[in-house]
């Protein structure tokens, strides 16, 4: 393998690694709290064995996205060394911040996993809170981050020199919103899915019922909300990118040719080599309507773009269609969900719809790697989108291979040992967390 | 506002040592302990460490941040050419931080366990080692960034005496740092006993890698005694550490604790004083006799505005919330 795609490669496979439990991180501290709530309102037992068990998992999350989140800090300047020369000193700010948000996080998750009996009740809730918000804050903050390399701002480029530099403006450029919003969202969707996914397996299996039902119960609600919201946000995104990365929307569509108006590509093949699609449904006008709100407007192909400035539009595009496709179909999930809570349907009879969560399980991390690689492929060639390309960045030192080889294999066996870690946590329930009457 | 960064680099450094290292030191004690007595070491460690650990590590995090916001330069030119330990070093915070947690939360224990320990033991030492042999390999002026071969470019630079006496200085510091803590923290007299024994042989440890630091820098042509000795607060850093080490060894023979601790996390910031004050404001140096200095490097001066100020603010939100962190389980173990 060449070291530049090694490098590469090892980047993706970093950050891919470092999301998962990144968006755990952020988002279960918030169904804790639920449950958590909820025992210190009512006193019900389960709520608090809920609490302790999800809380357990997160300690193992927390310290794998603890670990990977410190490797990336390293690894930004391991392989991209030129590009942190520069962009250090402007997109920074976020993570100077982030800094904060993360230490203030790992302050109050000591505080809440090692203050069961030492702190007063309410104070440990908030703890709780804490690492949920200061959680989230840190991932808004990165995202910023990376926003700012597909829309860089804050200084001015004269002479090859990054001039004029301004860390606030560089941290609020124009993409920060669209996709800081979508990937909370992404997260709570993802994780929400999970959750209810693992916790319907189990009622499916009729064990505990009652703890697991508490907490599918909890985990839906977010899911189901992040879900139907998923669609709008990611239309924003879709506008977003429209105005400020032409190429990589024409990517995401497999847009070769500049058409006015636009249909949207929905599946095809793509054919890199002679710039076409096979198969694949075509919508007429729809590209131009979600790119402008308007079903005549023009929109502009990978004719338009430097043959040397486009970015490899198969993954983009199939990654593209693999996150849509998924985010349509846990939205409709979701409505069903709500049909069938609105008819008053008893959830522990409508076994069916138990499988569907089941099977919705992986979904929405897929959809949220898929998306990540929407948006980081769709950036190539560029690092910094219009100033440095990815190639100028990476570290001269030959021998990359091998390091993504050792790290993939560090990155399998921790992704390996976290899943039976946790298969282990879900087959202890009934043993750590049973009740002698445990009617539903 | 330059100042205020200096400072909380040199603090970030300075606590990621303290904290930090007394946690490493607890697997290197764990090394060293018999392994009949390891269960209870671990169990010691384990209330001691286990609430403040994430907070302990994250001012590694910091000093980075800081590193590549304010000193980009520094930070590119580390990542090039000391790549290879900084990615062992990664591999040694992966494979500890992971394996300490797994351990205590995997809610079956069987010989897994046995696993997790051997991984937390010897990430421990190989953690601490390296992170001394990335500090020596700064000031050792072997780093060649004209090197047209690999070997000399990205492996001399940091496989040299001097590197690896530090790296070993680095190690027995740590141990030091944590038998001390660790003494105050355990209830049962026999292991209070224990820990005493181990804080000696540590402290052995660390003056003889201390004595042999020097050698190194001797033969590696390394100014270290004229860094240390021909200025003030060098001399002084030095003077008092070494004056606390006569009164270290007194407490410690006569069972006092509590203070022990202060004196010797007081006598690790005296080492770390001298080693840079001496040569403020250099931070590397290259093999062709120049240095490259915090002021050469710097971001321009907006970065370093807001960079002061959001750590400036953050430590204000941080720290009462961290004190209150230290003290409420410190509490607890009385
Ligand atoms: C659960 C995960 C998930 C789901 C269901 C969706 N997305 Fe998404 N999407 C992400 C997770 C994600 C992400 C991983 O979070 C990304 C990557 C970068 C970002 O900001 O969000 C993303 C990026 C992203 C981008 C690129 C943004 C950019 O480069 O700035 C667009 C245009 C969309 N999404 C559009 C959609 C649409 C129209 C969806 C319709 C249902 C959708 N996404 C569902
Ligand atoms: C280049 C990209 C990234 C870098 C350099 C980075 C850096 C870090 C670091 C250093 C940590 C450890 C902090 C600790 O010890 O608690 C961490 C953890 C974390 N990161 Fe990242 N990160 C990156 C990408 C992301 C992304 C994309 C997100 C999410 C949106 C994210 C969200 C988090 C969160 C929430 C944590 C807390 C740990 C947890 O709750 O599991 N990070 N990250
Ligand atoms: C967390 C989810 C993320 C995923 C899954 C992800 C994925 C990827 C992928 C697939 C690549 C390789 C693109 C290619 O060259 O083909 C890449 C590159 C890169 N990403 Fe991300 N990314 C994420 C977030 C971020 C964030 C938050 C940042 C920075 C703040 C970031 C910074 C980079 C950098 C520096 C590169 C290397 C240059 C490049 O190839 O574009 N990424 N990432």
């Amino acid at each position: 393998m060449d070291d530049f795609l090694a490098a590469r490669s090892q980047m993706a496979l970093s950050l891919g690694f470092h999301i998962i439990y990144a968006c755990i991180g952020m988002v279960m501290p918030f169904f804790m709290a639920v449950a958590h709530f909820k025992w210190l309102r009512t006193g019900d037992q389960t709520y608090q064995y809920l609490t302790k068990a999800w809380s357990k998992g997160v300690a193992i999350f927390f310290a794998t996205g603890a670990v990977s989140g410190t490797m990336l800090s390293f690894e930004l300047g391991l392989l991209w060394p030129r590009f942190m020369e520069h962009a250090g000193p402007i997109f920074g700010m976020p993570f100077s911040l982030e800094g904060t948000a993360f230490f203030i996080e790992a302050i109050a998750l000591g505080f809440f996993l090692y203050g069961w009996n030492k702190l007063n009740r309410w104070f440990h809730w908030f703890t709780g809170i804490v690492v949920g918000v200061s959680g989230l804050a840190s991932g808004i903050l990165v995202v910023a981050a990376n926003a700012w390399m597909n829309s860089p701002a804050g200084f001015e480029l004269v002479n090859g020199q990054y001039l004029h530099i301004d860390p606030i403006a560089a941290m609020f450029n124009r993409a920060w919103f669209s996709q800081a919003l979508h990937m909370c969202l992404a997260a709570f969707t993802a994780t929400g899915f999970a959750v209810a996914g693992v916790h319907a397996l189990m009622l499916i299996r009729k064990q505990n019922q009652e703890f697991h039902l508490k907490a599918f119960r909890i985990a839906i609600v977010f899911a189901v909300i992040g879900a139907l919201l998923q669609p709008i946000s990611g239309d924003i995104s879709a506008k977003d990118v429209a105005r400020r990365q032409p190429a990589k929307l024409a990517a995401m569509e497999a847009l070769y040719h500049t058409s006015q108006p636009a249909p949207l590509l929905i599946g095809g093949i793509i054919d890199e080599k002679n710039k076409q699609v096979k198969m694949g449904i075509e919508i007429p006008g729809a590209l131009s309507w979600l790119s402008y709100g308007d079903f005549k407007a023009k929109v502009k192909g990978l004719d338009q773009i430097p043959v040397d400035e486009q970015p490899p539009v198969a993954i983009t595009h199939y990654a593209f269609q693999v996150m849509v496709g998924i985010g349509t179909l846990l939205a409709m999930i979701s409505i069903f969900y709500l049909v069938l809570l609105l008819r008053r349907q008893n959830l522990l009879q409508a076994k069916w719809l138990l499988k569907v969560f089941v099977y919705a399980t992986p979904l929405g991390y897929i959809a949220l790697e898929a998306g990540w690689v929407v948006t980081e492929v769709g950036r190539q060639p560029w690092i910094i989108y219009g100033v440095m390309k990815t190639k100028d960045a990476v570290t001269p030192m030959p021998g990359i291979s091998w390091s993504f080889y050792l790290f993939s294999a560090i990155y399998a066996s921790l992704t390996v040992i976290v899943i039976f870690l946790l298969y282990r946590q879900i087959k202890m329930v009934p043993k750590l967390y049973s009740q002698p009457t445990s009617a539903v | 506002m330059q100042d205020v960064i200096i400072t909380f680099l040199f603090l970030a450094i300075l606590l990621y040592f303290l904290l930090g290292g007394a946690d490493f030191g607890a697997g290197i004690i764990e090394l060293f302990t018999s392994t009949k007595n390891r269960g209870k070491t671990r169990k010691t460690m384990y209330h001691a460490i286990g609430p403040v650990w994430e907070a302990n590590h994250m001012w590694l995090i910091i000093a980075i941040v800081i590193l590549f916001v304010a000193f980009p330069k520094i930070y590119s030119l580390m990542s090039i050419y000391l790549h290879i330990p900084l990615a062992i070093m990664l591999i040694g915070i992966i494979a500890r931080g992971t394996a300490f947690v797994f351990r205590h939360y995997d809610a079956v224990k069987d010989q897994m366990q046995e696993i997790y320990n051997q991984i937390f033991i010897y990430s421990s030492f190989i953690t601490p080692l390296f992170l001394g042999i990335i500090a020596g390999s700064m000031l050792s002026g072997k780093i060649d960034h004209h090197a047209t071969n690999f070997a000399d470019a990205y492996i001399f630079g940091w496989l040299n005496l001097f590197a690896i006496a530090v790296g070993l200085f680095t190690v027995a510091l740590c141990g030091f740092l944590a038998a001390i803590y660790l003494i105050g923290e355990s209830r049962a007299e026999e292991d209070k006993k224990r820990f005493i024994k181990k804080a000696e042989l540590m402290n052995v440890a660390a003056v003889s890698a201390g004595a042999l630091v020097f050698l190194a820098a001797y033969i590696d042509n390394v100014p270290l005694v004229n860094w240390v000795f021909r200025n003030g607060v060098g001399l002084m850093a030095v003077v008092l550490a070494s004056l606390s080490l006569v009164l270290l060894w007194w407490l410690l023979l006569k069972g006092k604790t509590k203070i022990l601790r202060i004196l010797a996390g007081f006598q690790v910031s005296m080492i770390l004083v001298a080693i840079s004050f001496a040569h403020f404001p250099n931070f590397i140096r290259l093999s062709n006799g120049e240095t490259v200095s915090l002021f050469d490097a710097l971001a321009p001066a907006k970065t370093i505005n807001s960079l002061g100020w959001a750590l400036l603010l953050g430590s204000i939100l941080i720290l009462p919330f961290l004190g209150y962190l230290f003290y409420k389980f410190q509490q607890k173990e009385e």
